[in-house]
């Protein structure tokens, strides 16, 4: 019986708390709360990702009561995947935000390890009812999150994401209703085995729950025409914020992977889902493409950015194949840690351009075009899908998946959408770092060291190219196990662990 | 290994030239020699071993699972391009150090150019598709940044543009071209593609991977209509001109096309395909290079104009026309290296470029003029220089081209127009710069000899035509027989490297062009006046301007007509997905399942009749704020009822309290927002609204309805049986609240904690216009906190306490328990507030709230963490009993810890909520400081 | 009973989703107050119509489902902390925008 899966939500929660418990002691102490939490987090999830590496499913069952009655959190190749990530993208975040975005409001580093500690549950729980309870944890943590600093941008765009989840929530629970109301169970693994042995005239209300189900997932992952939310949102709320965000939507697309793949089955009674996810994927890939073409500054463009990444994962998932999985699964850690780092890179490049913040027309040139522009360029190469970087591997394995069979939608849409990305970002870029006029701002300073995070974010794509052929390895084995969905029901309905 | 590290060698260097900057321009210099020299060092011996017929290769593993095994391999082709791509790259670099003026960023120029070296070496020695993809975009990024060097041009940028879109959009073809090359081939191998020939031409897929691949060569090498982005490339500082734009980064589209010559040639559609594209750039290229006045213009033209005879060649698709093909590579790299230079030195000399006023200039730089006059010598074609041979070889293949049939002249024809066009242009760069009167207006007077290492390389080049074109079996024959023989295979046909082949029609046909270019040159002042009148201009580079534009403009509309920011735009889609996802399964199914439905009485009739009419009467009277919450809080309280009708007692309390929490701030949150109501939507954007409720509506009654008309067979025996005994509760709500499923509630506690702190942040010096008066004009009460409501509330208090603690220990058993006790605990303190005033009551009791959440979480955290010690699993509890007088008998669980924390962030949450909402109205007679 | 229960639900959403579409925030927040009150009305239903008897395991007969119950007393507790959040953003965009219009921008129809 091991304890360690339980720590990546606990420590987050008692760092939250305690940073609560210091709000009037002063940020230094909060931050190094903050701090320590997001480093032992991350040691804790590298731990956990070794442990299930060889790929043995961890079940924790809490409360000691057996599945299907009490809850279990269940750590698999995927959900040890998705707490690195977490963890990776939190450390140099943190380091961002206490660049001083953390006492633009209130209460941040409250809302910090909370975040982490929503996110991290979504990743862990195998109880449906459960997912529903950790998704309001990190939505009513990122509501706080999104109005941090206020003004009356964020507020605006803070609204319309707050009301849009708040419909979401009901949709969940009606889901959930029926689902509960025809198979009489919560676990996950327990409803993929009811659900396989579903009569027929049960079919239809699951379909319709299974739909719902999709609408809400498709709603956090801001596929069309669900994501009309998000850019705004992103490029109105602080950078750190917004870097974080950055794996908001990857969490509704881990929803719809695992629910699909464990409880719909995809081949099963319960299939529409299943069926509507590679259209949808391809719509929105296409259209937020276009968008990326159409922004007139660098954050909404990195914002529809995370749209266009979206598209491109769910495509692979959508092929529902091993190749296609381990795609958008090598994909997903390249997207995410890259968009967050231009975040973070965006906030340098506005403040250094003054008036012209960063918006695409002329500014002043800025102090050290060496540092930024280069860091630019790897992230902009690497977004776009330029070789040799993360992107482009990425996008070779999802044509790869794809094959011929595919060439005329997939490959179509996915390489036109990195032309439009090529055009958007090569504009983007000129327009930033060279149609320069008048002399660099004195205040704005640019260091090493203040760059330092977002720099790590964005060399990830080096790193992520270079290990190519061990994270392949790795994500290829855990869309095996995905698919492969009676190890987990066994590991989770057969008592535990040993 | 050694090809890997030839590779790396530039890569790695780039970043030297930056900091060698530091110690001067000639250190910068410097040390982008030594590192190209250490390169060519490097490329002896694979060279050697290519031409000993034993290619040196390598291969690491990476990405196996996709093909993609970065394999490299020097074979003959590949030892042709290194030696230009080295040779060429060095003498650039020399010649740079003196173009370049003091203030250009120098170390910046040579780091890029060093990335380029590399990834053009890459290009040619890749073994496989997929690698050479990956340096062949390197080669098209790093043109965007060595066009746009000079950022502050605007043209630079624009050319800079363009260029990485057409090569970008090429590659992106390649990339979906090599794709299938490799699906058909199984494998991405080049070595092992290339035996494949005969099953990839019998492919299905073969032709749309032949139209992909050569996508991707022609826009790299400027074919026609893809020729427009290299005149603006010219933008570029001249240097970069001569070595990526005319020596080796455009050649990279044949060399495409000779690499996989064995698989893809000996079609039809290769031989239309690519003959007929060469053959319209040659033509177009030469004849637009006429009528350019700026010298790079004028080159960049003739550039375009050979690449497509070297493209015509291939597509002829004989042996000997590969063999001239691979010949004139050769060839025009360097007259064509060497015209550049010169370009650049009369540039750099005089100042400008533009022909109309460069004329004489032999007077001033003989030597100069001299290497000028032999490198276009060599570009017209003109005998005993290299361009003669191969132009001679190109005359004598178009003759036999047997697939035209009847038409087989048109070919001779074209070449020979196309030569004239060469010749006249050739004459038109000597006679207009060296001689043809004087110079006028020149920004710099008098020209002068450039410095002498400015020279050298235009030297070495034009010295190498020379030699080339008077014995040519003996300097270029071996490597030119080395390269040919891995495009066209081991039977290489016979061909002769002389000078004299006898008077034969190629000679006629060279004799032709010569004399017709010299008399085009002659009329040239009609053939202006004539071009300058001609209705149409085929300006693609215009055509690709406007596309560009309107499709960001497009994109601009799209994106601004997807987020025109309106919630009530996103809540109809996100509402309208919904009712689709619910209806679209039930649609033809059979909703009504098979339990029989239960009998209805009237109380309960009544009931629900009154929760449906309140409902709609809050639709209703949504405008007249007041009496909308007053209806809510009915349907608040029939809920309410229904629970208790359906055996639950537990939400019934839940909901009664947390309905009187919710009302009390409604109606706080009513006495800020503005009270008038204009009516904002349109009558169809209601009747849209009113589908879309119906429809929700609709389909969660149908989903409800073949819910409660089907069996259920749940859990929740399972509770049943473990309550008492596992749980030590009775209530079996509570103990799945609190043990069960505590991690549920622990989650739903933290939601609260957020909620509170989230709210007291949104607080934050937060104004809002009060208006002292309400809408009728009258004090909104005469008498602030009503006397006797005062002393009640203070006696209360201590009554309603007792009564939540009541409620808090009995929770377990009956309903009850922490989250009710702590409703009604709060619901008590506000009374306090309500009745007193704020002042009075913070006077009394002034709690922290946020250490009181804090620690009611941290409470719950801990006791359930407390199991780990025991090492039982997270929330694992124990109990015992324990009795107290009125309570009488209740056991005291740990679960009942977990209670405590659970009531004391209840009590924080709402005290911290309600209170700090009620100090608004005060904010504004005292606005408190900023934090 | 189960027709009255489907229609219950049906009228309480369907005005919830009406109100939820109007312009002014107050409303919306009507909207979905109204809208919760539904979702946990049928979450509850999903345990179907129990009468006369609570889940206490002390009594012999078969109660009603406490899982739903259970679940319902937690979307309360948490709609009820989204709702709070929910309205006093109201309350901020009023005060930093200057009206109450979802958008946060008066727009003529």
């Amino acid at each position: 019986m091991s304890h360690w899966i339980i720590l990546p939500l606990l420590l987050p929660l008692a760092a939250g708390m305690l940073n609560l418990l210091l709000t009037r002691t002063g940020t230094n102490a909060q931050r190094m709360v903050s701090f320590v939490m997001a480093c032992v987090l991350l040691a804790i999830a590298a731990l956990l990702l070794s442990r299930v590496a060889a790929g043995h499913i961890d079940v924790y069952e809490l409360g000691d009561w057996p599945a299907p009655f009490g809850i279990v959190l269940v750590l698999d190749r995927l959900s040890a995947l998705m707490l690195a990530l977490t963890a990776l993208l939190a450390l140099p975040i943190l380091a961002h935000a206490c660049l001083g975005d953390d006492r633009r409001g209130r209460d941040f580093h409250v809302f910090f390890p909370l975040q982490l500690l929503g996110i991290n549950g979504a990743f862990l729980t195998g109880d449906l009812f459960n997912l529903f309870v950790f998704f309001e944890i990190l939505l009513i943590v990122s509501y706080c999150l999104a109005l941090h600093g206020h003004g009356p941008d964020r507020t605006r765009n803070a609204l319309r994401y707050v009301v849009l989840n708040l419909i979401g929530s009901s949709l969940f629970l009606i889901a959930l209703g029926v689902v509960y109301g025809i198979c009489g169970t919560l676990n996950m693994a327990d409803l993929g085995l009811k659900i396989a042995s579903l009569s027929q005239d049960q079919v239809p209300l699951l379909q319709a729950a299974s739909l719902l189900l999709l609408t809400v997932f498709g709603l956090k992952a801001a596929i069309l025409p669900l994501f009309l939310w998000l850019p705004g949102l992103y490029a109105a709320v602080l950078p750190s914020v917004a870097a974080l965000f950055a794996i908001m939507t990857k969490v509704g697309v881990y929803a719809i992977l695992r629910v699909q793949s464990l409880i719909f089955t995809v081949h099963g009674p319960v299939d529409h889902g299943a069926a509507l996810l590679l259209p949808l994927a391809l719509i929105t890939l296409g259209a937020a493409s276009l968008c990326v073409l159409g922004s007139t500054g660098l954050r909404q463009l990195l914002a529809w950015l995370v749209v266009v990444s979206v598209g491109t994962l769910l495509a692979g998932i959508g092929l529902w194949s091993p190749d296609g999985i381990s795609a958008s699964l090598y994909y997903l850690p390249h997207t995410t840690l890259v968009t967050a780092g231009l975040f973070l890179l965006a906030d340098h490049i506005a403040n250094q351009r003054g008036a012209a913040e960063d918006q695409f027309k002329p500014g002043p040139p800025m102090s050290r075009p060496d540092l930024l522009g280069t860091l630019f360029l790897l992230g902009a190469m690497a977004a776009a899908g330029l070789p040799p970087l993360s992107g482009f591997v990425g996008k070779v394995l999802l044509l790869h998946a794809a094959g011929p069979a595919h060439a005329v939608s997939i490959w179509t849409v996915v390489l036109g959408g990195s032309l439009l990305g090529i055009v958007a970002l090569g504009r983007c870029g000129s327009t930033l770092f060279w149609k320069t006029d008048g002399v660099p701002l004195s205040g704005a300073t640019v260091s090493w060291v203040r760059v330092a995070p977002a720099a790590g974010l964005i060399l990830a794509a080096v790193a992520l190219a270079a290990m190519a052929d061990p994270v392949t390895a790795y994500t290829k084995a855990a869309a095996e196990q995905l698919l492969a969905r009676h190890e987990y029901i066994e590991a989770v309905l057969g008592g535990g662990n040993p | 290994m050694n090809v890997l590290i030839l590779v790396l060698v530039p890569l790695l260097g780039s970043v030297l030239p930056p900091f060698a900057m530091r110690r001067g321009r000639d250190a910068c210099a410097w040390s982008a020699i030594i590192v190209t020299a250490c390169a060519i060092a490097l490329a002896i011996r694979p060279i050697m071993l290519a031409f000993r017929g034993t290619p040196a290769s390598m291969r690491l593993p990476w990405l196996d699972g996709i093909g993609l095994d970065p394999a490299m391999r020097m074979d003959g082709l590949a030892a042709l391009f290194t030696f230009l791509i080295l040779g060429i790259g060095l003498l650039v670099i020399i010649y740079a150090r003196y173009y370049l003026s003091p203030k250009d960023p120098m170390g910046r120029l040579y780091g890029l150019l060093l990335v380029f070296m590399s990834a053009m070496l890459g290009v040619v020695l890749s073994d496989n598709l997929i690698l050479m993809l990956i340096f062949w975009e390197l080669t098209s990024l790093s043109s965007f940044l060595l066009i746009g060097y000079w950022q502050h041009r605007a043209d630079a940028r624009q050319g800079a543009r363009m260029a990485l879109i057409v090569t970008g959009a090429g590659g992106l073809a390649l990339l979906a071209g090599f794709l299938l090359l490799g699906a058909m081939a199984g494998t991405h191998r080049i070595s092992e593609i290339l035996p494949q020939g005969d099953l990839i031409r019998a492919h299905p897929l073969y032709a749309p991977a032949l139209i992909l691949i050569l996508i991707g060569a022609f826009t790299k090498s400027a074919q026609f209509p893809f020729h427009f982005w290299l005149p603006r490339a010219m933008a570029a500082p001249t240097p970069i001109s001569a070595y990526l734009h005319s020596a080796t980064m455009v050649k990279a589209g044949v060399f495409l096309l000779a690499r996989l010559y064995p698989v893809l040639a000996g079609t039809d559609l290769w031989f239309f395909a690519v003959g007929g594209v060469g053959l319209a750039t040659l033509l177009m290229g030469a004849y637009a290079a006429i009528f350019q006045h700026d010298l790079k213009g004028l080159l960049a033209y003739s550039t375009i104009s050979h690449l497509g005879l070297i493209v015509l060649l291939f597509g002829l698709d004989t042996p000997l026309a590969a063999v001239a093909g691979v010949f004139h590579i050769i060839n025009h790299a360097t007259f064509k290296a060497s015209l550049f230079m010169a370009a650049g030195i009369i540039d750099h000399e005089t100042g400008t470029r533009d022909m109309r006023s460069l004329n004489g200039l032999w007077k001033y730089m003989p030597h100069t003029a001299t290497l000028a006059m032999v490198a276009s010598a060599a570009m017209a074609g003109v005998p005993l220089l290299n361009g003669f041979l191969s132009k001679e070889m190109f005359f004598a293949e178009t003759l036999h081209a047997d697939l035209l049939g009847s038409a087989r002249l048109v070919l001779p024809a074209a070449a020979t127009l196309a030569g004239i066009f060469a010749v006249a242009y050739s004459t038109r760069f000597i006679h207009d710069v060296f001689f043809n009167g004087e110079p006028r207006g020149l920004p710099k007077y008098p020209p002068h000899e450039p410095p002498r290492f400015m020279k050298v390389p235009v030297e070495i080049l034009a010295g190498l035509c020379l030699l080339v074109g008077v014995l040519p079996s003996l300097t270029v024959g071996p490597l030119l027989r080395l390269a040919a023989t891995s495009v066209v295979g081991e039977a290489l046909p016979h061909y002769s490297l002389a000078i004299w082949h006898g008077f034969n029609a190629p000679l006629v046909m060279s004799l032709v062009a010569l004399g017709g270019g010299i008399a085009l040159y002659a009329t040239r002042h009609r053939l202006f006046a004539l071009h300058d009148r001609l209705p149409f201009r085929a300006d693609a580079a215009g055509m690709f301007h406007a596309v560009e534009d309107g499709l960001v403009r497009f994109a601009r509309l799209v994106s601004r007509n997807l987020d025109n920011g309106s919630l009530q735009r996103s809540a109809a889609l996100l509402l309208g997905a919904a009712v689709l996802a619910m209806l679209g399964p039930l649609a033809g199914a059979s909703v009504k399942g098979p339990l029989p439905s239960t009998p209805l009485d009237p109380l309960t009739l009544l009931g629900a009749v009154l929760l449906m009419g309140a409902g709609l009467l809050t639709v209703l009277w949504h405008e007249h704020r007041l009496s909308a919450v007053i209806s809510l809080s009915v349907v608040g309280l029939l809920v309410a009822l229904a629970f208790t009708r359906f055996s639950a007692p537990d939400l019934a309390l839940t909901q009664l309290s947390v309905e009187v929490v919710t009302i009390m701030l409604l109606l706080l949150a009513l006495f800020f927002l503005p009270e008038r109501h204009a009516r904002l939507t349109r009558p169809r954007a209601r009747t849209g609204d009113l589908l879309l409720a119906v429809g929700a509506g609709g389909g969660c009654g149908l989903l409800v309805w073949g819910m409660l008309t089907r069996p259920l067979s749940s859990i929740s025996s399972f509770f049943m049986e473990h309550s008492l005994p596992g749980g030590g509760g009775v209530n079996m709500v509570n103990v799945i609240l609190v043990d069960f499923r505590g991690f549920d509630t622990l989650g739903e506690i933290t939601v609260l904690a957020v909620a509170a702190v989230g709210i007291f942040a949104l607080l934050d010096n937060l104004r809002l216009p009060v208006s002292a008066l309400n809408p009728e004009g009258r004090p909104w009460a005469d008498e602030p906190h009503p006397l006797i409501l005062s002393q009640v509330t203070r006696f209360l208090l201590p009554l309603a306490l007792m009564v939540s603690a009541y409620l808090f220990l009995r929770g377990h058993n009956a309903p009850g328990g922490g989250f009710i006790a702590g409703l009604v605990a709060a619901v008590a303190l506000i009374l306090q507030y309500m009745a007193n005033g704020i002042a009075w009551t913070q006077r009394q009791w002034r709690p922290p709230f946020h250490p009181l959440i804090a620690a009611g979480v941290l409470i719950a955290a801990a006791t359930g963490a407390g199991s780990l010690l025991l090492n039982h699993p997270f929330l694992t509890s124990t109990f015992g009993h324990a009795s107290l007088p009125v309570v009488g008998e209740f056991e005291l669980a740990s679960a009942m810890i977990f209670d405590l924390g659970v009531f004391l962030t209840v009590v924080g949450v709402i005290m911290l909520i309600l209170a700090n909402l009620g100090t608004l109205t005060r904010r504004e007679n005292a606005p408190r400081e900023k934090r | 009973m189960e027709i009255l229960a489907a229609c219950v639900i049906a009228v309480l959403v369907a005005c919830g989703v009406y109100l939820v579409l109007r312009a002014r925030t107050f409303t919306v927040v009507l909207g979905l107050s109204l809208l919760s009150y539904a979702v946990n009305l049928f979450l509850f239903f999903s345990g179907r119509l129990t009468t006369g008897a609570p889940p206490l395991a002390a009594s012999p007969a078969t109660t009603a489902d406490p899982l739903p119950q259970a679940l319902v007393l937690t979307a309360i507790v948490i709609g009820f902390g989204m709702t709070a959040f929910v309205v006093i953003l109201a309350l901020r965009a009023r005060g930093e925008l200057g009206n109450d219009h979802v958008d946060g921008r008066e727009d003529k129809p």
